[in-house]
Order: structure tokens, then C-alpha cells, then sequence
């Protein structure tokens, strides 16, 4: 994501003045080098089959008939969207309130902001191999301090395992959200909350009235960096209940892994990688269009 | 099938080669590499290098085995990686395919073997074998089987055999006041009798899955003998359908419905070594596993193994059943193969390897000291000085006296069948298809 960004800013201000074109170059490298070539690479070899170890051949369609004929897809698909969707809805409200709050310029919010942060400089293998271990059900933290409201089958029944990795998802991304619309909210000109509280507006119809639609466009980028970002959950599902139980979490990029690295089918799995990219295009793309249409639109009118 | 051929190669280094390269670069420099063994080091001379599963004490012993064969040759040294299980199965293919495969290739044999030799990733080792026959003789002629391939050996079976045993914690049982199961009516007599006392009858560790096929392996076996699976293995069309087969997959389900497994079961791995925990530390009853976790439990359980707490039974027979009760399943050793895409002292240092320390006197004594049976003739001489004599000794006639010694299922098919069997082993147990759907399912990936 972040290599896109950069090549896409540094493209428009090449456009200002072309002399600085260059600058785009790097980020068009890495581009290049770790996004387009492999991206081709994946389209080529889902029209072919190969076990990983020995030669490609090439079959046509023949990885795609079988992927889009495999009940699995759908499956995938819906469980893709059921993460896509639960962690949205969780992570977005949570943010936004959690962004509003530490705002504030008061010492201690300073603090608590730089306390939430912590879950994001973790990685997700590490969190995943915590929860588990604390969510085990006869060994973890219920077990231990007794408390039997804690000893649940955790990752074990369908609902309760999805639940958990909606739960471990927004724990760890919620700060990051978090720290986006923190920066939305300092960007609101003051002015705009003095004039609603000469008209005696309260702090809950200033949050609806001045501070929401404000955030606006930073409500869109953090749900396109949610939805899409969702498309990719792979390391903590697959730490924490590799797809299990039975197959409740395995989402695509699980299904993908399952069926290239596990089934030696690198055909079939290619060809839900491209499926893969081209669902994330369109999120992407759908996004964008939500709240692009009028990006030259001022938000500041009467600020 | 394959109408055009590419080479793997150009592939791997447009599509993957960077990000894969530097991903095993950053695995290798970050993995636990042994000291003295590093290139730069031991005189000049090539380094082979050797990838090997963690968890002691099997780990300990194949580190000592690889240094004491670098101590004695200064020149030409392995270099160990150690790696989980799991990570393992897939970290070695990958890094084959790619043509980064350490000198050293560790496995099960039998159908990832397969897909090595079909790929002409492994070197054939027929004619090496027949130079050193009096090697090739110290081996059980048994454990050949599953490093043969269309009549060649292209792997050197190694370390230990390890059949399925029925573990059971003797306290639990004289808690409860039971005995320990003579027939399969028996196991469902104990269920409620140990779910009434708050104790889950059976550790499982679900979530690596083919922990849960060593059941189907068993019940298959008892109730139609080896035959039932053999009609999978030789590509039968329909083997699933075989009525023994849907009998046995139901009957694991009536085991599942009655609470015959731990709560949480589909959650638990076996490489965090949490089922044999569950098992010593009285939570669960019984426990069916690979022979290998005998040391586990050694290792970790306190006085529970050396207090004479472990009971152990081959798996009994189920009422009714075709299969002879002296059978069993599992490794029937572990299998040691050499790249070839090493370079010719790579392959002579690996070859020096197996030909002394692999399975020279000293590892024999380790292997036997971990509580397990090496694959060598008259292994058995060593028993009666070691500690686990008893053990070793059951382990022994199992496997002497088994008219058959199945492979593990998931070693035995192909990479792409296993992981089919997998999937659907882990969706009977969590009882979201039924036997039919399962073998249906199966049908469909028989000869794939």
C-alpha cells in the first residue's frame, strides 16, 4: 500500500513541474520489482499447473475451472467478507471515538495515546501465539485464575473462534485507525466549534454535527485501508486457528496458502491470487468513488 | 497434461525469486545456526548444510550426531537449521522448489518423496546402497519401503520407528477405578465414566490434523485390515465407499458426540507439545500417538514417566473387526535424502554422513536413550542397560511382531491428496460433514 501512495504523490508533483520526475523513480522500482513483475508472474502461472517442486506446464483454463467449480470459493469468499465486514463495523466506531478522544491536548491523553499504540509495534505472529496461549481453554488464563467464564472453547466452536479473530484483528489495528483520525481531528479548525457553541450546541451535538462529517474523507481512508488491508489477513488467522475449526476462518489468502504451499497446487492457488487482487482493486476502487466525486469540494465553508 | 514446459527456474526467479530469496536468507540467518559449523569456517573446505526438526529430545540427539561427524571432519562440515514441524513440511518444499534445498533433505518418504523424485530433485541412491551393502544390512528391510520409488531408493531410512501407541495415565484409571480398555466397546464404556469425574477421556491435539487421522488410521486397520486403505493408496476408484471405510468414519463421530475428546480439542497443536501436557498432568485419560512422544513426556512430565505413572497399549481391537490387533501405523522410520542440486562435495560430504554418524554406535545409543527403537538389526542388545527398557521393548514387538506397519496416510498419498484428507479429517471431527460427504470428498482426490 504505502509504495502506491508514494509513487502516486510523487507522480502528481512530478506533473507540476517535470523537472522532478525522477524523484518518482524508486518507489516505481519497488513497484515494479515486488508489485507488477511477481503480479505478472502469478497471472501467468495460474494458467498453467505445477506442484511447486518440478516443471510448469502450461494447461489453460484448467486451473481456473477447477478453483471456480470448487465450493471452497465461495466459502472463502464469504468467510473473506464476514472478516472484511465484522472488523469494519467493530474497528470503526471504536476509532473514531478513541481518535476523537485523544485529540484533546491534555497531558494525560498525550500519554494514553502513546500507551495505545503499543499493540501496533507488535507483530501479528507474536499477538496470534499470545492470544492462543491465553485463550487455551486448559491451559490459558481462564484455567488459571479460575474464573469458568473464561474456559471457553475459544477458537474451537465456530462463532467463538470468528469472534476471536475479529477481536484480535481490531486490538491490533484500532490503534492505527485510532492515530488516523486523531490527526483528522486536529485538522478541524477550531473556529468551527466556537461558532456551534455560541448557538449553544453540547459536545454530543458537536461530534455529530461538526467533528463527523468533518472526518469525512479520513473516515474513507481508514475504511479503505481496513477493507482492502482485510483482503490480506493471512499470519495471525493462520497462527491462530489456521482456518479451523474445520474450515470457519479460512478466508482467501488462507485458501490460497492451503493450496499452494500445503497441496503443491501452485495453478489453482495463483489463480486466487489474482481473484484476490482483482476483489481488492475493486474495494479500492469502489472506495474511492464513495467519497471521490466531489474531492474538490471545500469542507471549510463558513469556517 | 504438461503440453508446454518452462523451466521452473525462470518462474521462480520473476515471480517469487526476490521475496522468497530474501525471506529464506533472513529464516537462515535468524534460525538457530550451530557454532563452528559456519561457511567461513573449518579450514576452507565445502559445507553441506541439513535442516532438522526442533522439539527435544530428538532434536538434542541429531545436533550431537551432526557435530560429532564435524569434529571428525574438519573439512567438510554440515551446517544444521532447526525448524518446527509444521513450518517444516512446507519451509522444505518451497525451498526445493525454488533450488535453494539444503544438501541434506529430511522427511517421511512415501508420497512427498514421491513428488521430489518425480521433480528429479533427489539423488538416486540405488547404486551407492548396493557399494555399501554391509550399511543397507544393519537396516530393517522394512523401513526400505517407503524410500523406494518405482524401485529405486532415493533415501537413507533413518533415526527411529515409531508406531501409534495408546497412551493412558495410570493415576487417572485408579482414580476412577477403571481398567484400561480391552475392545473398542470398552472406550465407549469409559467415556461418561471419565467425563462424570470432570477428566476428558482422550488429549487431542486437533489442530494439526493428522493427529486426528491416526484414529481413522487404527479404526480402518481394526476393523478391515490393511486392505481398506491399501484400495485408496493403489488408486481404486471409490475406495472411500468401501462400507468398512463409512463404518469406521462413523464411528469416530459417535467417539466425538459422546464427549470422547478433550473440550477444545479442535484448538490444540501438537507441536506446543500441549496434548501429551493435558495427558500428564491428569486432565485427560488417554492419549493415541506417535511413539516419539514418550520423551516428550519424559522430558516434561516430572516423575510421570519415570515414576511408572504412563501405561501403553497397542490399540485394541473393535468388536466384530476383520483386522489382526497385532497390526500398526506410523513412521516406519524417518528418511534422509541428498539434493541434487548440491554440488559433487556437498554430496560426498552427505554421503560420509550417512555412511558413518548418521547411524554409527553413538547415535544408536542416543536414539535408544530417547525412549525410542532405532531401525537397526538387533537394536533391541541395547535395551536392557537403558532406562526405558520396558518401553523399548514393547516398541520392539510391536513392530517385530505387526503382520502389517502401515505408513501414516498423510506421508504415504501425495502432498495434494494429504492436505484434501486433512481438511476433511478436521471437518468429521468438528462433525460438519457426515461420512458420506467425506467420502465423496476423498473420492474425488484418489490417484491426484
Amino acid at each position: 500500500m504505502s509504495t502506491v501512495a508514494t509513487s502516486a504523490t510523487a507522480a502528481s508533483r512530478a506533473g507540476r513541474s517535470g523537472s522532478l520526475a525522477w524523484l518518482a523513480v524508486p518507489a516505481l522500482v519497488i513497484f515494479t520489482g515486488f508489485g507488477l513483475i511477481p503480479l505478472a508472474g502469478v497471472l501467468v502461472l495460474s494458467f498453467t499447473s505445477w506442484d511447486g517442486l518440478g516443471d510448469i506446464g502450461f494447461t489453460g483454463l484448467d486451473s481456473w475451472r477447477a478453483v471456480l467449480a470448487d465450493p471452497q470459493l465461495p466459502h472463502a469468499l464469504w468467510v473473506t467478507f464476514l472478516v472484511m465486514a465484522a472488523s469494519w463495523a467493530v474497528q470503526t466506531p471504536a476509532s473514531i471515538l478513541l481518535g476523537t478522544f485523544l485529540a484533546g491536548d491534555q497531558r494525560y491523553r498525550a500519554f494514553l495515546s502513546v500507551l495505545y499504540f503499543i499493540p501496533l509495534l507488535l507483530s501479528s505472529a507474536a499477538i496470534a501465539i499470545t492470544y492462543k496461549a491465553l485463550l487455551d481453554p486448559n491451559f490459558g488464563l481462564g484455567a488459571g485464575l479460575g474464573i469458568p467464564l473464561l474456559v471457553q472453547d475459544w477458537l474451537g466452536e465456530p462463532v467463538l473462534a470468528f469472534s476471536v479473530v475479529i477481536f484480535v484483528v481490531s486490538w491490533q489495528f484500532i490503534p492505527f485507525h485510532a492515530l488516523i483520525y486523531q490527526g483528522g481531528v486536529r485538522q478541524i479548525p477550531r473556529s468551527m466549534y466556537e461558532a456551534a457553541e455560541l448557538d449553544g450546541a453540547g459536545r454530543v451535538r458537536k461530534f455529530f454535527s461538526i467533528t463527523l462529517p468533518q472526518l469525512k474523507y479520513t473516515i474513507i481512508t481508514s475504511s479503505t485501508l481496513m477493507v482492502v488491508g482485510s483482503l490480506t489477513f493471512f499470519d495471525l488467522i493462520f497462527v491462530l486457528t489456521a482456518g479451523g475449526p474445520g474450515d470457519t476462518t479460512r478466508v482467501l489468502a488462507l485458501d490460497m496458502y492451503k493450496r499452494g504451499f500445503q497441496a503443491n497446487l501452485m495453478g489453482p492457488a495463483s489463480a486466487i491470487a489474482v481473484i484476490l487482487v482483482l476483489v481488492g482493486l475493486v474495494l479500492a476502487l469502489l472506495l474511492r468513488r464513495l467519497g471521490g466525486r466531489d474531492a474538490a469540494h471545500s469542507q471549510l465553508e463558513g469556517a | 497434461m504438461e503440453t508446454r514446459t518452462t523451466s521452473r527456474r525462470t518462474f521462480l526467479s520473476l515471480s517469487m525469486g526476490l521475496p522468497l530469496g530474501a525471506a529464506l536468507a533472513a529464516c537462515g540467518t535468524s534460525g538457530p545456526t550451530r557454532p563452528g559449523g559456519g561457511p567461513s569456517g573449518g579450514g576452507g573446505g565445502a559445507t553441506a548444510t541439513y535442516w532438522y526438526l526442533s522439539v527435544q529430545p530428538q532434536e538434542g540427539v541429531r545436533t550431537r550426531t551432526m557435530e560429532r561427524f564435524n569434529a571428525a571432519n574438519p573439512n567438510g562440515k554440515i551446517v544444521g537449521t532447526i525448524l518446527q514441524n509444521d513450518a517444516f513440511k512446507t519451509k522444505i518444499k518451497t525451498a526445493i522448489g525454488a533450488g535453494q534445498a539444503p544438501t541434506l533433505i529430511w522427511g517421511w518418504g512415501g508420497g512427498g518423496l514421491r513428488s521430489y523424485v518425480q521433480a528429479g530433485q533427489v539423488e538416486d541412491l540405488t547404486s551407492w546402497f548396493d557399494q555399501n551393502t554391509a550399511l543397507k544390512d544393519r537396516l530393517f528391510p522394512s523401513s526400505f519401503g517407503a524410500a523406494t520409488i518405482d524401485g529405486k531408493i532415493y533415501a537413507m531410512p533413518c533415526e527411529t520407528m515409531q508406531p501409534i501407541v495408546l497412551y493412558y495415565n495410570k493415576q487417572v484409571f485408579e482414580k476412577v477405578g477403571a481398567q484400561p480398555p480391552q475392545t473398542w466397546g470398552d472406550i465407549m464404556d469409559l467415556v461418561p465414566k471419565f467425563n462424570a469425574k470432570g477428566i476428558a477421556p482422550f488429549s487431542l491435539g486437533g489442530q494439526s490434523r493428522w493427529t486426528n487421522m491416526m484414529w481413522l488410521e487404527f479404526l480402518f486397520d481394526r476393523m478391515g485390515g490393511p486392505e481398506v486403505f491399501q484400495a485408496v493408496f493403489d488408486e481404486e476408484k471409490d475406495a472411500w465407499n468401501n462400507p468398512i471405510a463409512l463404518d469406521a468414519l462413523g464411528k469416530v463421530q459417535e467417539l466425538v458426540k459422546a464427549d470422547g475428546f478433550i473440550k477444545g480439542f479442535s484448538s490444540i497443536t501438537a507441536d506446543s507439545n500441549a496434548d501429551q501436557a493435558l495427558l500428564y498432568t491428569g486432565k485427560a485419560a488417554m492419549m493415541l500417538h506417535g511413539g516419539w512422544t514418550y520423551g516428550g513426556m519424559k522430558q516434561d512430565g516430572g516423575d510421570f514417566v519415570s515414576g511408572g505413572h504412563l501405561g501403553y497399549m497397542n490399540f485394541p481391537p473393535i468388536d466384530g473387526g476383520k483386522g489382526d490387533p497385532g497390526n500398526t501405523v506410523g513412521n516406519p522410520g524417518q528418511y534422509m535424502s541428498i539434493s541434487s542440486q548440491a554440488t559433487p562435495e556437498q554430496k560426498e560430504i552427505a554421503k560420509k554422513f550417512f555412511a558413518t554418524e548418521l547411524m554409527g554406535d553413538q547415535a544408536i545409543k542416543e536414539w535408544v536413550g530417547t525412549g525410542a527403537v532405532p531401525i537397526v538389526k538387533g537394536a533391541d542388545s541395547a535395551f536392557a542397560s537403558a532406562e526405558d527398557a520396558e518401553f523399548l521393548k514393547f516398541v520392539y514387538g510391536i513392530a517385530v511382531n505387526a503382520k502389517s506397519f502401515a505408513q501414516s496416510w498423510d506421508q504415504a498419498l501425495s502432498p495434494t491428496a494429504a492436505e484434501v484428507l486433512l481438511d476433511n479429517i478436521s471437518k468429521l471431527f468438528q462433525l460438519s460433514i457426515s461420512p458420506k460427504e467425506f467420502a465423496t470428498n476423498m473420492n474425488a482426490v484418489i490417484g491426484k
